[in-house]
């Protein structure tokens, strides 16, 4: 096997592995948060109904916990982002094959 | 496909670059500065006064009053730093009516520059609060073991910050050019009007975990006090 089917060889594996990776870390990052999300409306609401008065408290802290529930789907987001569009074994690839 | 604006290069000299993410930045700040000149040149105190100035009014009072429910008994100490990440975030997101506008903070250079202001400002307001030396031993609390993970969590806090805002906001503009490609005519609009509801929620998300930091450091310790809860 010569050099250039090598990297050609290299460029699949690492385009697939990249692909099938972040579509793995978005699925289950986003299972995680929303399940949690869920539970955690589903008790302000049921606060809220019991306690009307207090829904300016409630709405508040619930907003700020959503925000960090949600900041782990985030990264998720993020880091299969990063294996997409700006992945480093790529750039290693290209530059590889450049230097042909 | 751009993943953030920094890659719009408008100008470039020798290492020098003149990226969307600056020229949107300094627009903004164009824009809430001299709106807000314009606006107080003519305040009153009278019962009629302008448009504009109800407007503000409403704005300030309200910040003031989420800082205050925070638990800063004196809002107006923290009222420039907070109602400007407030306004900065909140008109970054408004701005993406504009066709052709960028948010700025959809470019992590923005946001790891507001939470590094949090950063700063936490310790800052903490000293001046309470003294080096009282808000330095708020770190061996409750006992010194804890010393190493309060220090992470600093830092930690920071990158969360950050990163929280450049996902949600280029997430919400990567969907809309992907949406773009697929469907160009009615369902990128919808999904602009859900970015606008994001962005405004993740303005008061900023500010109001900024806020939290502050008030857990400037708060004077008691030598019994109970549990405070940890955000």
């Amino acid at each position: 096997m010569d050099s250039t089917t090598m990297i050609a060889l290299e460029s699949t594996i690492i385009a697939v592995a990249s692909i099938v990776i972040a579509g793995i870390t978005t699925g289950f990052g986003c299972m995680g948060p929303a399940l949690a999300e869920g539970r955690a409306v589903a008790t302000a609401l049921r606060s809220l109904a019991q306690q009307p008065d207090a829904s300016a408290t409630i709405t508040r802290t619930l907003f700020v916990g959503l925000a960090m529930i949600e900041s782990t789907a985030i990264y998720c987001f993020v880091v299969s982002m990063i294996v997409i569009f700006a992945n480093p074994f790529w750039n290693h690839v290209i530059a590889q094959s450049a230097g042909k | 496909m751009r993943v953030s604006p920094d890659e719009m290069i408008f100008w470039q000299q020798g290492f020098l670059k003149l990226n969307a993410t600056i020229l949107f930045t300094w627009g903004l700040m164009l824009v809430l500065a001299l709106g807000s000149k314009v606006i107080t040149r003519t305040l009153s105190t009278g019962l009629k006064r302008s448009r504009w100035q109800n407007l503000l009014e409403i704005v300030v009072t309200g910040i003031q009053k989420q800082i205050e429910d925070v638990g800063l008994s004196q809002p107006q100490k923290y009222l420039g730093f907070l109602g400007t990440l407030f306004l900065f975030v909140a008109a970054a997101s408004l701005g993406t009516v504009i066709p052709g506008y960028e948010p700025p903070t959809g470019s992590l250079s923005t946001t790891a520059a507001l939470a590094l202001c949090v950063f700063v400002a936490v310790p800052f307001f903490g000293i001046k609060e309470q003294g080096v030396g009282n808000y330095l031993k708020s770190y061996v609390q409750p006992t010194f073991i804890m010393l190493p993970f309060n220090i992470i969590s600093e830092l930690s806090r920071t990158l969360a910050l950050a990163v929280r805002l450049f996902g949600n906001m280029m997430s919400g503009a990567m969907i809309i050019a992907i949406l773009l490609t697929i469907t160009p005519l009615i369902l990128p609009d919808i999904m602009t009007v859900l970015g606008l509801l994001t962005g405004m929620v993740q303005a008061y998300i900023f500010s109001i975990l900024a806020a939290v930091y502050i008030a857990a450091a400037t708060r004077v310790r008691k030598p019994k006090s109970e549990p405070e809860a940890n955000l």
